[in-house]
């Protein structure tokens, strides 16, 4: 690199730093910034983050290498990932993929010649209601044709620059087919505020609550407390999956003591990673306001001055809608100093981007990735709500939970509390992809059964319903009367329908092949036994399966299970176990070997020379290919 | 200091704050650890000092102990999944004790060895890694890094010198050092380092000391590693 090199990326640095305040909590963001500008994270930027934001360069490295979005060696002008969930794959985006690359003259994963463009797959964008999908430069592209593809090849050859792109690629539909009470809500900004506002019980009180949210300390009566017993009221429980009750977190994150100088946080967490799930790209394209409401009304409740909203990376293009309704909310005074008038009532959000990491949808590791580290969940106790943001309270939700707690401001917990069941209150979005006429958003009071979901969204001879996504539960069609619901089925909102033609074993290989993408690598037992696993499931649909296999996958989940550190490892195993339950005849079909064969295959491990020589032809061929190509 | 919990069926004394493990190894009692290390932070990575609480499974090194507390150890349903974890351990990385220098003083074997691991059972996944022999008076061998972060720790904890760290993520999760270059040979490291000690396997070595200790009088040769707690 050039001396003028150098330079121009310490500009750029410079420039991303000094609007960072120079922070190093906003390592995440910086990197994120500098690789916009530079294409890539050059040596000669660590060089430089090194030097201003006084941080070891093991530090950058370290965070550099952890997100999947953040490239240490140059990727190209043009990086282009392709959506690889199993929904993607329904909908043939490896073919796509293998038409560009013969397009463009590239391998998957590689750069190409000229540094031009690389391609490659990343985990589910969000996007399988206008599959297949891919993202550009972290743009995201729906709704891929082969027509769609070869323009696209034309584009990156003619380096066209994205801002000139057809901007139809980058339409991304709400698809709401069902509305219930928040996606037909009409509330206007600042309403549920002053509704919560309202709940102090009287004048006098007033002026604790000021108090109580311009000190972040918690007053035992008036609006903040009123407002807490709403949401407690409401049964309120959170919408990630872990259902946790919603009032108890607030309240314990109220009641955590606060050391000398320390604040407490809201966090709103929108890493919506979870393959088949989309729903909160929706409530923050077109219900931004409903969310920021529900987030300032938590930051009355608990007496907190700082929010934050992170955004998962794939949902790059909300950043700038975003930021535009967080300006306007200033302007309307219902974020900033004195929210509606309230004296003290100082509330702010800001949004950080993830950068490629399902991981950082665990909340602590989520806070750890919003402090600027890698995105590794924290040994607990502590929780967030005494120890979270930088060792301050902390409350972290999903994006529907705080729009639901706008609803509950506006209407009440009692109002709340009735729709829905018994113990699981409100309404549930679910994120409806795969075999079905009409994919998108379908908003149901809980209790509602999977067939009549189904029903409504136009699937027929379905096979399984994979509810709340791989972490989650497979359905067979004798449980389709199951509800949705904390007491039967709990969901985070993905519901992916397959029909009779689809493989569950390839679909249960696509979930563990995501599982062992995404592990964080900090514990033993996940980040060996992922592998592990997507190595067995890779054996039996090369034909190498035996029952033996069978019993060391069943040992693994075990294992995963009883050891591993977090809910990514305790669940990998599901998706696989749920299917050898419930489908053991698509496994069977694998199980080839009656007794133990060896994962190694000779003539597949010739490929590389294969192509080396370009040769494909019977004689460079140990045996015949009997079980097709490898993934 | 009254208050106890049970521990395979024996009383435990704890003070206030201790975890599991160093209560346990206080009293004398040793728990399979390979992450964990009484001078540092507890880290809970390793996972091998998994016991069961209160009929829960949590790591020992970082899970407090309460009054009353019921904790199984050595039984053999988590002897079996530690050994898994050893093994795994051992697959993932390339672990060749017998061309090894630091055999007989490796933590990892000597565990393995307690828990009477006889096999690595899993398939070997044979990672690419490098050597990096730059540096005058300390080698460093990547194919051993079982990723404890214990030279992490100690670096950036006690040399304050943040030398070493992990990057990468999953099984590609893997240790940098503190240099553009990439060489230990281009940071401040120094055999006087605390992360120049702490290392317990075979990553970290001095050179030209390797065999000055001969196989068969090394530490874990005199004494299995299951017998080195002493209580305190």
């Amino acid at each position: 690199m050039t001396d003028m090199h150098v330079e121009a990326v310490a500009g750029i640095v410079d420039r991303v730093v000094a609007r960072y305040r120079r922070d190093p909590t906003c390592m995440v963001q910086i990197l994120r910034e500098v690789q916009e500008a530079c294409d890539w994270i050059p040596p000669e930027a660590i060089d430089r983050m090194q030097v201003t934001l006084g941080v070891p360069r093991t530090k950058i490295e370290g965070v550099a290498g952890f997100y999947s979005f953040f490239y240490t060696q140059p990727r190209g002008k043009y990086r282009i990932l392709f959506s690889d969930n199993i929904t993607d794959r329904m909908q043939g985006n490896l073919a796509l993929m293998e038409r560009l690359c013969n397009n463009l003259w590239i391998e998957p994963g590689k750069v190409s010649e000229d540094g031009l463009v690389s391609v490659d797959k990343t985990s589910c964008t969000g996007m399988c209601d206008q599959g297949p999908a891919m993202l550009v430069n972290n743009r995201a592209v729906t709704r891929l044709t082969a027509a769609r593809i070869d323009e696209i090849a034309e584009l990156v050859r003619n380096k066209t620059s994205l801002a000139e792109w057809p901007a139809d690629y980058f339409k991304v539909e709400d698809n709401i087919r069902k509305p219930d009470i928040m996606l037909s809500s009409q509330m206007q900004p600042g309403d549920a505020l002053r509704a919560a506002r309202e709940r102090v019980p009287s004048d006098g009180l007033m002026s604790s609550n000021m108090r109580s949210w311009r000190e972040g300390l918690p007053s035992g009566l008036g609006g903040p407390a009123a407002m807490l017993d709403e949401i407690k009221r409401a049964n309120l429980r959170g919408r990630g999956g872990a259902g946790f009750t919603t009032g108890l977190k607030w309240e314990a994150c109220r009641n955590a003591p606060l050391k000398a100088g320390h604040q407490r946080f809201v966090v709103c967490n929108a890493d919506e990673g979870e393959p088949g799930t989309f729903k909160d790209r929706v409530l923050l394209t077109s219900y931004a306001d409903l969310v920021f409401e529900g987030m300032t009304v938590a930051a009355y409740v608990i007496g907190a001055r700082r929010g934050f909203l992170y955004l998962r990376g794939e949902y790059r293009h909300l950043l700038e809608p975003l930021n535009a309704v967080l300006e306007r909310r200033r302007k309307e005074n219902l974020l900033g100093p004195n929210i509606i008038g309230i004296p003290g009532g100082d509330f702010d959000i800001e949004i950080h981007l993830g950068a490629g990491a399902y991981i950082c949808g665990e909340e602590s590791a989520l806070i750890e990735s919003l402090e600027g580290k890698r995105g590794t969940p924290r040994n607990r106790p502590p929780f967030p709500v005494t120890n979270g943001y930088l060792d301050q309270p902390t409350i972290v939700n999903n994006v529907e939970t705080f729009a639901a707690a706008s609803l509950i401001a506006l209407n009440g917990g009692e109002w709340y509390a009735a729709i829905g069941t018994k113990h699981s209150a409100g309404t549930k979005i679910l994120s409806v992809s795969g075999d079905c006429e009409r994919p998108g958003l379908y908003e149901y009071p809980f209790g509602v059964s999977i067939r009549q979901v189904l029903e409504d969204c136009g699937a027929s001879d379905t096979q399984a319903v994979q509810v709340s996504g791989p972490s989650g539960f497979c359905v067979a069609p004798d449980e389709f009367d199951r509800t949705i619901g904390f007491e039967d089925i709990p969901t985070a909102g993905a519901f992916t329908i397959f029909n009779n033609t689809r493989d569950m074993f390839e679909v249960a290989r696509n979930y563990v092949h995501f599982f062992q993408h995404e592990s964080c690598g900090f514990c033993t037992p996940c980040r060996v036994g992922t592998s592990l696993l997507k190595n067995l499931m890779d054996k039996l649909h090369n034909g190498c399966g035996s029952p033996y296999d069978f019993a060391e996958i069943e040992k693994l989940n075990q294992l995963l299970q009883s050891m591993s550190h977090c809910g990514l490892g305790h669940t990998a195993c599901n998706p696989v176990l749920d299917t050898i339950a419930k489908f053991r005849p698509a496994y069977e079909k694998h199980m080839v070997q009656q007794d133990f064969a060896p994962a190694f295959d000779l003539d597949r491990a010739l490929a590389a020379a294969r192509q080396m020589t370009g040769r494909d032809d019977a004689a460079a061929h140990i045996i015949k290919e009997e079980f097709g190509e490898d993934a | 200091m009254s208050q106890t919990f049970t521990l395979d069926g024996k009383s435990i004394p704890f003070e206030d704050g201790q975890t599991i493990m160093q209560a346990a190894t206080k009293a004398g009692v040793f728990i399979p650890h390979l992450c964990y290390h009484p001078e540092f932070k507890p880290h809970g990575s390793c996972k091998l000092c998994t016991v069961k609480a209160n009929g829960r499974q949590t790591a020992s090194c970082t899970m407090r102990a309460m009054a009353g507390m019921v904790v199984e150890s050595e039984t053999e349903e988590i002897n079996a999944e530690r050994r898994a974890l050893t093994q795994m351990l051992f697959v993932e990385g390339n672990h060749f004790c017998p061309s090894c220098e630091k055999s007989g003083h490796c933590q990892l074997q000597a565990t393995a060895y307690h828990l009477g691991m006889m096999s690595p059972h899993f398939d070997h996944f044979f990672p690419n890694r490098a050597v990096d022999a730059s540096h005058p008076e300390v080698l460093l061998d990547f194919n051993r890094c079982i990723l404890c972060s214990l030279c992490v720790r100690a670096s950036r904890d006690v040399d304050g010198k943040n030398v070493f760290a992990l990057s990468g993520r999953g099984i590609k999760t893997h240790l940098i050092v503190n240099a553009k270059s990439g060489k230990l040979s281009d940071t401040d490291f120094s055999l006087a380092d605390k992360a120049a000690q702490v290392c317990p396997v075979g990553v970290i070595l001095t050179k030209r000391k390797g065999f000055a200790v001969p196989i068969g009088e090394r530490s874990y040769d005199k004494q299995p590693i299951g017998e080195t707690v002493e209580g305190r």
